[in-house]
């Protein structure tokens, strides 16, 4: 029923995927050109345009990924070879460059591709990982839910803390109004912010015994240690999500950077035949 | 002695009315009585300022008098206004006490002793003459009403209004407006109201300015208010006043003096009458209310036709057109023909009066079949009934060989089952020879159910029959399980009621034919659910077996129907047919093995509980999201947006999560669906496969999203065009795909597009929903687009089955 895509109709695509390194392997190991091993054999070029095939293809998974409704095959079967055949790429792609490298418009598409690669494998731990974490994390509660105990919180520390002296009044009322969630990337990565009004909040009740009664601090400690828990959720739920999306912003530019180098690979090449 | 009438004619409600104009126009000499000290006493009761519906609205109106929707006061005024212009003949406040047969007619005695002298009588007293009373204790106390004639008299009070028909829905509308009301309804929904009174009633619970209590029944009344039976236990709601509007019964005293005879005992059932509507004593004639219609528009048309017939002119009934069309099919024949012969081939439609026989077959469809023809297959998802008018049909009992076949002959019917469970067919059903089968519609049935005591008996008896043959004792034939379903009885749960306890004695055992359980056992204090057991499968074999007490509590996880049979009944079945004694015990070996299984991992239990607390247990197809492979990119939502003009029918956050289950705000396709339940156009259907959908003639009421406990149905404008992928992604142009145009956004770019548009959008919304993408070839867009195999849609007997919940 629930399938990850790293399983999905008994690991097919890893099967395809093995099945073409081990035949390019094969061919590679086999295969004994005049010179070294390069682009320029029938074997080179015969993986050049497998690659080449496999690239086009796996950026056509963009636009798969936004066409809905036509076609039948589902969007996982897409998935799952999108991740073992962009693997498999490193390894026939490698044989393609017959390991010859240097500093050229070859070479620097070759490490374009590595990085699309690597920021996918990044991406697919992600995708393993998180969603369980995040699961995990919010124990069925939405963000809106947590937001609205956070802001139901407030509510209550805003009307203890207009009874309060001012010193203590000042930091409740920071609390209520500065504490921010998310942000600048930085900012939505980091759970635990040592300067979030908050904390300092909590911290100033606490060091502060003695100015005002036990019942009215004790109320002011639970609740902004309860929204201190809520607010670490939700930063984790927030880091967490970021994640999720931030691989993209490396995968998918660097994508359209790797497709443009391996136009001016092909035309380089068949420009100095 | 006073002069002898041509006729007379008893009660002076729409039908009397209509019969005396009609009479006074002929030259016919008549006298109309009435009762009361004006014309048509029941309408002059009905509340001030009420508005008269005139449906139904197919019926042309054939009458002297007008008629037209409009105010209770308007429509007395001009029926008023006819009788004084035809020189109608009318006595007010003539009680007529005796009819008598004479040799040559008839002599009609009134209060105070005076008699007339007719030819004809016509009985168009109607039932209002005769309310129903409540019948628990404290039914008549002070703070109890059966009328209620002008709603503004009373002011911030608490007014429990009991019933569900018309009269009680308008009463509680009408009160709503400067009183707490709440009102209490015998049935899960508003079955037996008119469509406009179904609107308001359920739009005025919706804002809540009445609350309603379904499927509730008074207990008793107390000085300062009244105890309720409920689904969800015994309530006590405080109130001022009570009004209840329960109905009312036929005169049966008065009527049967005259003669008259009624086809049985029973309290509702109405005297029959011909097609001329004259009742066993020649000469009598009936119509309106007594004659089985209670509709204004039908009973004048009835009034015009009997004096029409009485004059010796022969003339159709006002419907006939429209039958005559309906009955084409069957070629060149005359429609009471085919009527009365209805009435012969067919039991279950034996007892419907006349009236309601024609307008049964008038909601009815008439399929003329080529022998070989399919009427259903088996696992299609329809719930109409079918009754077997000409020829045979026969049923493939077996999926796997289609020559095993019961045949059913004229006068049977099938398709019960759907009717019933609201789950797949579970036969395919094939013309035997070229015939002529009748398709009633699922809501037509559900009111014949409820009105026509016979219909359900006959439906009753045969259906359990069938489902114990189906679902129990596959092969024994009908002789061999006649003790069985002679001591079978239908047994009603509300959800979480149970069926029976652990450690009970247990000398029953249950057949689920609607709804569906849980079986769950006492595990160190507290309940733990074992299994989720879907209608069509059996419960309490174990104990029947084992001869020992109930090893674990079933209760319904929604509202459920069983077969509860009679366990010495089904031993003896068993001890005759080895072949099913094996199966049942090969099904209580399988279920010991599974309950030890599941009682060492309670957390598969608790999916189980989760889910079914969720309402999961009534739909039969649901998404359910694993909650360990999401990554929240809502390409589900997106796909959903995509694929229906631009609007997501699906929420993926929403809705709770257990155990990295997720249950996200989208439609389950439930059995017996509550959107279903009162849609003004019937624009709510279910496919063949099973998904429920709304078609093109929503009206946009908003019941269905009103009904749907789910909160899975949105009202939305349509869509507006949207520009292609490449076309966004290359210049930015348009909202991304599965985003919406944002009415803010809208308005930015395009300032002149303001108020009016937004009136215009108010005015065309319609009702959408989940459709399970039917017309697509891929299957739901959700679950096809789901790129991590997080969202999967499953019904809920294979999600719940024990090998899902082990992986």
């Amino acid at each position: 029923m629930h399938e990850s895509l790293l399983i999905y109709r008994n690991m097919r695509y890893l099967k395809v995927a093995v099945a073409l390194v081990t035949v390019t392997g094969l061919l590679y190991a086999l295969h004994s050109p005049v010179e070294n091993p390069n682009g320029g054999t029938w074997l080179g070029y015969t993986l050049g345009t497998l690659s080449a095939s496999i690239m086009g293809w796996l950026a056509w998974y963009g636009v798969r990924k936004r066409s809905f409704g036509g076609p039948s095959i589902r969007m996982e079967d897409w998935a799952s070879a999108h991740v073992y055949l962009g693997i498999a790429l490193v390894i026939v792609s490698t044989f393609h460059s017959g390991f010859q490298f240097g500093v050229n418009v070859h070479t620097l598409l070759y490490f374009l591709m590595l990085i699309v690669v690597f920021s996918g494998v990044a991406g697919l731990y992600f995708y393993m990982r998180f969603p369980r974490l995040l699961s995990e994390n919010r124990r069925g509660l939405t963000t809106d839910m947590m937001l609205g105990q956070i802001a139901e919180l407030d509510s209550e520390l805003s009307a203890y803390a207009v009874t309060l002296d001012d010193a203590t009044a000042k930091a409740v009322f920071n609390a209520v109004h500065n504490t921010e969630i998310g942000g600048n990337l930085l900012s939505q990565l980091t759970v635990d912010n040592p300067n979030c009004p908050t904390l300092l909040a909590r911290k100033f009740v606490e060091r502060s015994d003695g100015s005002h009664d036990e019942a009215t601090r004790r109320k002011l400690l639970t609740r902004l240690s309860k929204k201190e828990g809520l607010l670490r959720r939700i930063r984790q739920d927030t880091k967490l999500r970021c994640l999720l999306q931030l691989w993209l912003y490396v995968h998918v530019p660097f994508t359209f950077a790797t497709l443009a180098a391996l136009v001016t690979h092909v035309v380089v090449v068949f420009y100095y035949w | 002695m006073a002069e002898r009438l041509k006729v007379a004619i008893v009660g002076s409600g729409p039908a009397g009315l209509s019969a005396a104009a009609h009479a006074a126009k002929l030259g016919m000499s008549h006298v109309l009585l009435e009762r009361a000290a004006h014309a048509s006493d029941t309408i002059y009761k009905y509340q001030k300022g009420k508005f008269v519906m005139a449906t139904p609205d197919i019926l042309p109106l054939r009458s002297d008098l007008s008629f037209r929707a409009g105010r209770r006061e308007e429509i007395l005024a001009a029926w008023d206004e006819g009788l004084d212009f035809y020189g109608t003949k009318i006595r007010y406040e003539t009680d007529v006490t005796k009819v008598d047969k004479t040799e040559d007619g008839f002599s009609l005695t009134v209060a105070g002793g005076e008699t007339i002298e007719a030819e004809n009588v016509i009985l168009s007293i109607g039932l209002q003459g005769n309310i129903n009373k409540m019948r628990c204790d404290g039914g008549d106390l002070p703070l109890v009403q059966y009328q209620l004639d002008d709603p503004d008299e009373y002011e911030a009070e608490t007014v429990v209004v009991i019933g569900g028909g018309d009269a009680a829905i308008e009463n509680a509308v009408a009160l709503s407006k400067q009183n707490t009301v709440i009102i209490i309804n015998r049935r899960p929904e508003f079955a037996r109201a008119k469509q406009g009174n179904l609107t308001l009633i359920l739009n005025a619970i919706e804002k809540g300015d009445i609350q309603c209590y379904y499927e509730a029944n008074p207990v008793r009344v107390e000085p300062d208010g009244i105890v309720l039976d409920t689904p969800d236990g015994e309530a006590t709601v405080k109130c001022d006043r009570i009004i209840a509007r329960l109905g009312a019964s036929p005169p049966r005293r008065f009527v049967e003096a005259c003669g008259v005879e009624f086809p049985s005992d029973d309290p509702g059932v109405l005297p029959e009458v011909s097609p001329t509507y004259e009742s066993n004593v020649p000469g009598l004639y009936i119509v309106g209310a007594l004659a089985g219609y209670p509709l204004i528009k039908q009973a004048m048309n009835q009034g015009f036709e009997v004096v029409a017939y009485i004059n010796g002119d022969d003339i159709a009934p006002a419907d006939e057109p429209l039958l005559v069309e309906k009955f084409e099919a069957m070629g060149d024949v005359e429609v009471d023909d085919v009527l009365s012969s209805i009435r012969q081939t067919i039991p279950v439609f034996s007892e419907l009066n006349p009236l309601l026989l024609r307008e049964t077959m008038l909601e009815s469809q008439v399929h003329a079949v080529k022998q070989g023809d399919v009427i259903f297959a088996r696992n299609d998802y329809s719930s109409t009934f079918f009754t077997i008018f000409i020829g045979q049909v026969g049923i493939q009992i077996s999926a796997d060989d289609p020559s095993l076949v019961v045949k059913l002959r004229e006068g049977e019917f099938f398709g019960e089952m759907g009717l019933i469970s609201g789950r797949r067919r579970t036969a395919t059903v094939v013309a035997v020879t070229d015939c002529v089968v009748f398709e009633t519609p699922r809501r037509t049935m559900l009111k014949l159910i409820q009105s026509v005591d016979t219909v359900k008996r006959t439906l009753d008896k045969t259906s359990i029959l069938r489902q114990i043959q189906t679902h129990l004792t596959p092969g024994v034939p009908a002789e061999d399980l006649e003790d069985l379903v002679e001591t079978a009885e239908i047994q009603n749960f509300k959800a979480g009621e149970a069926v029976f306890n652990q450690g009970d004695a247990g000398n029953h055992m249950h057949l689920i034919r609607s709804g569906s359980c849980t079986v769950s056992t006492r595990v160190g204090g507290r309940e733990v659910v074992l299994s989720y057991v879907p209608s069509g499968n059996y419960i309490g074999e174990m104990a029947l077996l084992s001869d020992m007490p109930r090893s674990a509590t079933v209760r319904a996880a929604n509202n459920t129907e069983t077969i509860c049979l009679s366990g010495d009944a089904f031993s003896t079945v068993m001890n005759n047919n080895l072949a099913i004694r094996d199966s049942i015990e090969a099904k209580f070996r399988a279920r010991l093995r599974q309950n030890e299984q599941m009682e060492a991992r309670p957390e598969a239990g608790n999916i189980i509980q989760f889910l079914i607390e969720q309402g999961v247990g009534e739909g039969t197809d649901v998404l359910l999201i694993d909650e360990a492979l999401c990554v929240h990119c809502d390409n589900c939502e997106k796909a959903c947006a995509e694929t229906h003009g631009g609007l997501s029918r699906l929420d993926r956050e929403a809705g709770p999560s257990f155990a990295a289950i997720h249950v996200p705000t989208s439609c389950r396709h439930c059995q017996h669906p509550h959107c279903m339940a009162d849609c003004p156009p019937d624009a709510i259907h279910r496919a063949p496969d099973g998904e429920v959908f709304i078609d093109d003639s929503c009206i946009g009421c908003g019941n269905c999203v009103g009904n749907c406990p789910y909160s899975v149905i949105q009202l939305a404008s349509p869509p507006e065009e949207k520009s292609n992928l490449f076309s966004w992604l290359l210049f930015g142009n348009g909202p991304a795909p599965g985003e919406q145009v944002s009415y803010e956004a809208d308005l930015l770019a395009n300032p002149a597009k303001n108020g009016p548009a937004k009136e215009k959008d108010a005015v065309s919304k319609k009702a959408v929903k989940c459709d399970m993408c039917k017309d697509l070839t891929g299957g739901a867009a959700c679950v096809n687009a789901c790129p991590t195999g997080a969202a999967a849609r499953v019904s809920p007997e294979e999600f719940m089955s024990l090998a899902t919940l082990n992986r």
